[in-house]
């Protein structure tokens, strides 16, 4: 089969990622805590066979999850560290700012509406991303086209804004229902 | 013959006919543009399903899910860029022959065999249908149980360089599926006192952090990349499809790799292609030409990935038990619409069955006449900015999410499932286990409760033939991994 090389896409990746013991090392203690809150968090039931019990599942998936990482550290300890562990960690903190935008954008829906949110989120995003110009009013389009694609016509179930509370009475009920 | 007639009389409606069209034109688009893909396409379109009828839904969904593959291509060749991961074989030989200046006979190489793949596949599984609705009753619990470990021991031991990680997820997803109150006793599970978690982690909720807003995610914080999009010129169709018959072998046995590997569970496209693209290499009178631009590679590797879905449908419909990401995606769409998988479907529902081989069937027609005639107009969805793509999946990804339940704290879980995804694609490591460890691990749990009423030896539980294939398949796949680190170990050792 062909050498994989820079060019191509790796198939079966192989090689260790800056970040990966971090992540491992962060993995392993929340699924340790799992495990130390096993006797609490599930049932023991009294005269029913294993297989009957709540707490097999739980108990083998998670020591399923700590036996598997302990061999995967184990595993990776004679592998040649690579370097770029907290730039790394530093990537994913960064990712959490769009993760902020899209909560914003869901809380200001019950608020504002469905309609406007999505205007705001697709051109603040846009323009947070440094779009400029046609790009922006793309963006503008696309959230238009969505609000009248899935509530207008398809009419999913998305809570209307409580802004418009404060329209004229049939006014009212054509952006409770459309927008 | 009846039941075949009877699955064509439930395909002929126009709205079926309508959602087929657009599933399967929208599974291309989606397709083409590199990091969407039919995964995300179809986490964001489940929810919105909900209000149409089953036999609209499903379709629609099944377009998506089958056609993808096609549109994937496109990049693969023209760009270097696989838009899905199973077309990243493609790139091998697709690019060599772009730059070459072949990039249309690429092309049309890609969706013969693909087209080719899909087919047989099909033809395959319907002459196969009848047999599997006198075998599919004979998986009681107990077979159903070790069907579905063998699942999760293939979906494991097959990515390669990535077992340990890969049994981690999937020990993960078992985990989750077995959060809130379960089933038997009422008795609850890592609930923390909290009443939202008291139902559990929803698979389509997980789904849509996992694939979409991960996707997103990934988009929004890479760099737009600048494609030059190369020359592609116009040929007729049948000049297109001529050019395969010089490669029929090929685009024959690599169909059948695709068509055994996708009816076992958790092998899959990677596994088909492999397999196929070896074969080929290795039959060739050229095989110094593979990776630099050998047609060969390209008719391998897309006749294989695309023969499996129609055969991973099987073990999804005969037992309920999926393969690998999207048939477990597909496994939750047929739940959503109140078709429920197992051996009852088979013996039972067979025209539903025909059904859905005719309208994949279908589905192949309609995408590969479409990629004849509009490829270079579709070449220019590879030209939308890598972050404005994220702007419109996490727009998408909110539609799916709120129109399951209008739940906030549902769209709180696939945002943390969504930054959890993100490092793991930034780690290179699969997530297809972790939905694979939901999917099957309330299906084990279920089953092995079920099966060990009727237990009283530990050997009574493979007492039965199937049972017992299965219970040594598991051995030979764990016996195989095993042998594996050991052999590379030695070589390690013996390297120095």
């Amino acid at each position: 089969m062909h050498q994989q090389d820079d060019d191509h896409p790796h198939v079966f990746p192989e090689s260790r990622k800056p970040g990966e013991i971090l992540f491992v090392t962060i993995s392993m203690m929340i699924a340790l805590l799992l495990l130390a809150a096993l006797p609490w968090q599930t049932t023991w039931l009294p005269g029913k066979g294993l297989a009957a019990q709540p707490r097999l599942w739980p108990a083998l998936s998670l020591g399923g999850v700590v036996l598997f990482g302990l061999l995967n550290g184990l595993s990776r300890v004679r592998v040649t560290r690579t370097p770029g562990r907290w730039q790394e960690a530093g990537v994913w903190l960064r990712s959490l700012e769009f993760i902020g935008w899209y909560m914003l954008y869901v809380l200001a829906i019950p608020v504002i509406g469905y309609l406007i949110a999505t205007l705001a989120f697709c051109t603040g995003l846009a323009l947070r991303m440094g779009y400029r110009g046609r790009m922006v009013w793309i963006a503008a389009g696309f959230g238009l086209f969505v609000v009248l694609f899935f509530k207008s016509g398809m009419n999913v179930k998305i809570p209307a804004g409580a802004i418009y509370d404060h329209a004229p009475g049939s006014l009212r009920y054509i952006l409770m229902r459309y927008f | 013959m009846d039941s075949f007639l009877d699955g064509l009389q439930l395909l002929a409606r126009f709205d079926v006919i309508a959602a087929l069209l657009i599933g399967s034109i929208g599974g291309v688009l989606v397709g083409a543009m590199p990091g969407v893909g039919a995964a995300v396409a179809i986490a964001i379109a489940l929810p919105v399903t909900f209000s149409l009828e089953p036999i609209v839904g499903l379709t629609l969904l099944l377009g998506i899910y089958g056609s993808s593959m096609y549109g994937g291509a496109i990049p693969a060749i023209l760009v270097n860029t696989p838009g899905t991961p199973v077309n990243a074989l493609t790139t091998y030989d697709g690019y060599p022959m772009t730059k070459r200046g072949e990039a249309r006979r690429a092309l049309s190489l890609a969706y013969s065999a693909s087209f080719v793949g899909a087919v047989l596949s099909i033809f395959a599984l319907m002459l196969l249908a009848p047999v599997l609705a006198k075998v599919a009753p004979m998986f009681g619990a107990r077979e159903i149980f070790l069907a579905a470990l063998l699942g999760i021991v293939l979906v494991v031991v097959t990515h390669r360089g990535q077992v340990l990680p890969a049994a981690i997820l999937a020990c993960l997803g078992i985990f989750l599926s077995t959060i809130g109150i379960e089933p038997s006793a009422y008795t609850q599970r890592y609930t923390f006192g909290q009443s939202w978690l008291q139902t559990g982690v929803d698979l389509i909720v997980v789904v849509l952090g996992l694939f979409a807003i991960s996707q997103a995610l990934i988009l929004l914080m890479d760099k737009d990349k600048r494609v030059a999009l190369p020359h592609v010129e116009k040929v007729g169709f049948f000049t297109q499809m001529r050019d395969l018959w010089i490669y029929k072998r090929i685009a024959a046995v690599a169909s059948s790799f695709g068509v055994v590997c996708g009816m076992i569970p958790g092998v899959g496209e990677f596994m088909s292609q492999f397999m196929s693209y070896s074969y080929a290499q290795k039959t060739s009178k050229t095989p110094e030409a593979f990776g630099k631009g050998n047609p060969e590679g390209i008719v391998a590797s897309e006749a294989a990935n695309n023969s499996v879905p129609p055969a991973a449908m099987i073990p999804l419909l005969a037992l309920g038990i999926p393969g690998e990401e999207l048939t477990a995606m597909m496994l939750a769409v047929f739940y959503v619409h109140n078709v429920v998988p197992g051996p009852r479907l088979f013996a039972q529902q067979l025209d539903f069955i025909y059904a859905l081989y005719i309208s994949l069937f279908i589905l192949n027609v309609i995408v590969v006449v479409f990629l004849f005639y509009s490829t270079r107009t579709l070449m220019k969805v590879m030209l939308i900015p890598n972050r404005l793509l994220g702007i419109m999946i996490l727009t998408f990804s909110l539609i799916g999410i709120y129109t399951l339940r209008n739940s906030l704290s549902d769209v709180a879980i696939a945002t943390a499932f969504g930054f959890f995804g993100f490092i793991l694609k930034r780690l290179e490591l699969p997530t297809s286990p972790i939905i694979l460890g939901i999917v099957l691990g309330k299906l084990m749990e279920d089953r092995l409760r079920v099966a060990m009423a009727r237990v009283r030896e530990p050997l009574d539980f493979i007492d039965r033939p199937i049972a017992f294939v299965l219970f040594l398949m598991i051995l030979v796949a764990i016996a195989g991994q095993i042998w594996t680190v050991v052999k590379a170990r030695r070589k390690a050792r013996a390297d120095g």
